[in-house]
């Protein structure tokens, strides 16, 4: 008995096992709770409210692996909406050209500030601080008005429903976010960048002593986030379909909680992508329990996840210690 | 074992700014033999490692690898001409497993994905071959420091490796372990790999090496067949004294016995210390000898409650105890002053009277104020007894010199009235004639204060002349005790070498 106690706390995929589990709870009182919860629907605008913060998500998650931080993502949502909007509006460029350009901000960002940190060793927190004043301030400086999406192909795709059942649809951003999320999933999984990343995460110097590139590393994975944010932006704008400076404002800390609250360590090389989800998810429904109660601020949201982050935190040092004490007894 | 050789080192030099850490030192390496690399602690066996391995740019002579000249840059580069290196800390990753810790950055790949089944097989079978059979797939944080070192050989090993070397492997293993890991190190001896053992326990250098390379202050002292060279010859020649070229200048006379104030049964604590007995007498100055690395200072911690022991008994003043704390101990009268005075001991940007007076503060509790006057008053009475050299009280204290220094830290702990003083090579890096003072102030504060002073030293002639009762240890284990005529340098040496 206590041998399979051990096991199972022991497992790698632990707290996966107990953030999908508490998804799943709070689904079934939802649905005890709420007649409206039982509409597939309701499941699908999780994904679709969401799809621009899974893909924050899965770039901070990177960053977090390796013990990094990148609190630019916000700032770089804003400025690729806003840029996709400028030159929607004020271009002949076509909206597939335009996303182009807006992704390729978002790797340029990525790139200096990985630079930055790899090459300077600089304080990852302080580079991408830098990096969000500079992105929200550009952002501002390209317009401080609101900029609307007009573009008919890109309206088209903004308003498209892809059915997955009669009465179940979703948006082409949650397509771009599930795509996203395998691939990335699998990149971590399956690739030599992947696992060195695990590794640079795991000890840093060891990494170094048994040949890896660190630095490489280091920079192409805030080159990941760098383009999640802006792709991120470009499903963000699908929602919103205008720029305006003061958009996703904090979206890096939302992505953050997601990606702890899915059993990410911030100390670094450990996390588990399809876990990060059912972060993002988690957050997702307790909103829509606020919205069917109906009376209750939005901002108990909020409150909720800030006890949910505690609870995780105290969670994986539990975890932690007593891996390590399963392991002293097991010696 | 008179293989081909593999690696030569030769005149090799390295200074740091201030340091000439090595000079025109040679090293020869065989394939196919273990060789052991001794030398006490700044003898520069660190800075040659470093230097072979890529870490340090060497300052001068040539590596030749094969017949071939090298300088590899990193420790990748030093991987590639076929050198690699396990060292103490393994440095591996915890979070990921096993396997892919032997495999990461050359990961076997199929059809563009990393091939998870065959990592995993091979990594299996590697091990198998070091008779080592784990769960490769579980993650490298679930096996002990033994086995991660194994793993670590592994892969070594598994990178087409033609030396290898083991930096102070041994040295959080038990026996069985280093047995193990010594049968791993002999089957890679006869596969003809040439293997460089750095490690502070005699009785392993004897047991599994085939020659040894002594250093002493960044210079060669030479390379010896083991079997040729008695024991205590390897430690004249590390600490660089012959024997019998130490005089008996002056000794402690030892003045009689005072009453029993400390006394330890059978206390062991892993990878510290085995087995220690010792009693501890008012008045008395008892010497921990033995090589670096053989316990002294470790078991001096374990008196000051710095690690709690597994087993044994501690009786202060015939009634048991255990301390649970430093500040423990300190309230029980003993006070110990560590080794490294500039990380452990003094806080430089405090002037003497601070420095002096936190021992005071820190035992009699953060808040119960020490008036200024009394202050003053304690640090001039203490800066008189041992004769600090400052301008003044209020001098910051990281101006003194470094005798001064450990004065003023001594005096920290005098002012705490210790019933025992832990000294750990208080005379480290200071000039002669303030360690004769250091000396004298000893013997004076054990005749005169009655207080047991427990004295830890590299240099055997100042422990034969300041201790009244010698406690030799090696490879963490009390030898043998000396006291008076028994105390004098050969016969230290020779206790200090054993099995002659």
């Amino acid at each position: 008995m206590k041998n399979m106690k051990n096991r199972i706390v022991g497992s790698r995929y632990f707290s996966f096992g107990i953030t999908a589990l508490l998804f799943l709870v709070l689904y079934v009182i939802g649905m005890m709770s709420y007649k409206g919860f039982l509409k597939p629907q309701v499941f699908c605008n999780l994904f679709i409210d969401n799809a621009a913060l899974i893909i924050a998500t899965i770039g901070i998650t990177f960053v977090l692996l390796i013990g990094g931080i990148d609190i630019s993502i916000g700032s770089v949502v804003a400025l690729t909406c806003m840029t996709t909007a400028q030159l929607l509006a004020n271009t002949q460029l076509g909206a597939g050209i335009v996303t182009i350009i807006a992704l390729a901000i978002g790797l340029l960002f990525g790139l200096v500030q990985g630079w930055l940190i790899a090459q300077f060793d600089m304080q990852p927190f302080i580079v991408t601080l830098a990096g969000q004043f500079f992105a929200r301030g550009l952002t501002a400086i390209i317009s401080r008005e609101t900029i609307d999406i007009t573009n008919p192909t890109y309206t088209a795709v903004a308003s498209a429903r892809i059915y997955l059942a009669p009465k179940a649809f979703i948006s082409v951003g949650v397509v771009i976010a599930v795509i996203a999320l395998i691939v990335a999933t699998l990149v971590l999984k399956y690739t030599r960048f992947g696992r060195n990343i695990y590794a640079l995460g795991g000890s840093e110097s060891s990494a170094q002593l048994m040949g890896l590139p660190t630095k490489k590393t280091k920079i192409a994975t805030y080159m990941v986030s760098g383009f999640c944010s802006a792709l991120a932006g470009v499903v963000y704008s699908l929602i919103m379909l205008s720029g305006y400076p003061l958009h996703a404002v904090g979206m890096e800390m939302d992505a953050i909680a997601s990606s702890v609250i899915g059993g990410t360590l911030m100390s670094g090389g450990v996390a588990f992508l399809p876990g990060t989800l059912f972060g993002v998810l988690i957050q997702g429904i307790i909103q829509t329990f606020i919205t069917f109660q109906g009376t209750l601020s939005a901002w108990w949201t909020r409150i909720i996840i800030a006890l949910l982050l505690c609870a995780f935190i105290v969670m994986q040092t539990v975890i932690v210690r007593s891996r390590h004490r399963i392991n002293s007894s097991e010696k | 074992m008179t293989g081909q050789v593999l690696l030569t080192m030769r005149g090799i030099s390295k200074y740091f700014p201030g340091v000439r850490a090595l000079e025109n030192v040679d090293f020869t390496l065989r394939a196919g033999e273990v060789h052991a690399l001794m030398g006490e602690n700044g003898a520069g066996k660190s800075t040659l490692i470093k230097v072979l391995t890529g870490v340090y740019p060497k300052d001068g002579g040539e590596i030749l690898m094969d017949g071939k000249s090298i300088s590899p840059s990193s420790p990748l580069e030093a991987q590639k001409c076929n050198i690699s290196t396990v060292y103490q800390e393994v440095n591996l990753c915890p979070n990921l497993t096993v396997a892919e810790n032997i495999f990461i950055g050359r990961e076997p790949r199929k059809a563009g994905r990393i091939d998870w089944k065959t990592i995993n097989r091979r990594a299996a079978e590697l091990l198998k071959q070091l008779n080592l059979e784990i769960d490769v797939t579980k993650t490298l944080d679930n096996y002990s420091v033994a086995v991660q070192q194994m793993i670590a050989i592994a892969r070594a090993v598994d990178v087409d490796a033609k030396v290898l070397i083991l930096d102070e492997p041994t040295s959080s293993l038990d026996e069985n372990e280093t047995s193990r890991l010594f049968d791993v190190v002999r089957g890679l001896k006869k596969q003809g790999l040439g293997v460089v053992f750095v490690s502070h326990f005699l009785d392993q250098i004897y047991e599994l090496c085939d020659r040894v390379t002594v250093l002493r202050n960044g210079e060669l002292v030479g390379a010896y067949e083991i079997e040729k060279l008695p024991r205590v010859e390897l430690i004249s020649k590390m600490i660089g004294k012959e024997l019998g070229d130490i005089q008996s200048m002056g000794k402690n006379d030892a003045a009689e016995r005072g009453e029993v104030l400390i006394e330890a049964k059978g206390l062991t604590a892993f990878g510290r210390i085995k087995d220690f007995d010792l009693t501890v007498h008012k008045g008395e100055v008892i010497g921990f000898a033995g090589l670096l690395g053989s316990g002294r200072t470790e078991t001096a911690e374990l008196l000051f409650g710095v690690a709690k022991p597994e087993k044994g008994t501690l009786k202060l003043g015939g009634s048991e105890i255990r301390f649970a704390t430093p500040l423990d101990a300190m309230h029980h009268k003993i006070a110990f002053c560590p080794e490294d005075r500039k990380v452990q001991g003094i806080i430089g940007d405090l002037t003497v009277r601070e420095n002096i007076i936190i021992g005071l503060q820190a035992k009699n509790g953060m808040w119960s104020h020490i008036p200024m006057k009394e202050q003053e008053r304690i640090a001039e009475e203490y800066i008189k007894l041992l004769q600090i050299k400052v301008s003044s009280p209020e001098q910051l204290i990281k101006n003194l010199s470094g005798g001064n220094q450990q004065k003023a830290i001594i005096a920290r702990w005098l002012v705490t009235e210790p019933n025992l003083l832990i000294l750990d090579e208080p005379t480290r890096g200071i000039d002669i004639g303030t360690k004769t003072e250091i000396q004298k102030m000893v013997i004076r504060l054990a005749r005169e204060k009655q207080m047991a002073i427990i004295f830890i030293s590299s240099e055997i002639d100042e422990m034969t002349r300041t201790c009244t009762r010698l406690a030799v240890l090696r490879d963490r284990k009390k030898v043998t005790e000396l006291s008076g005529d028994e105390i004098y340098p050969d016969r230290v040496m020779a206790a200090i070498a054993g099995g002659v």
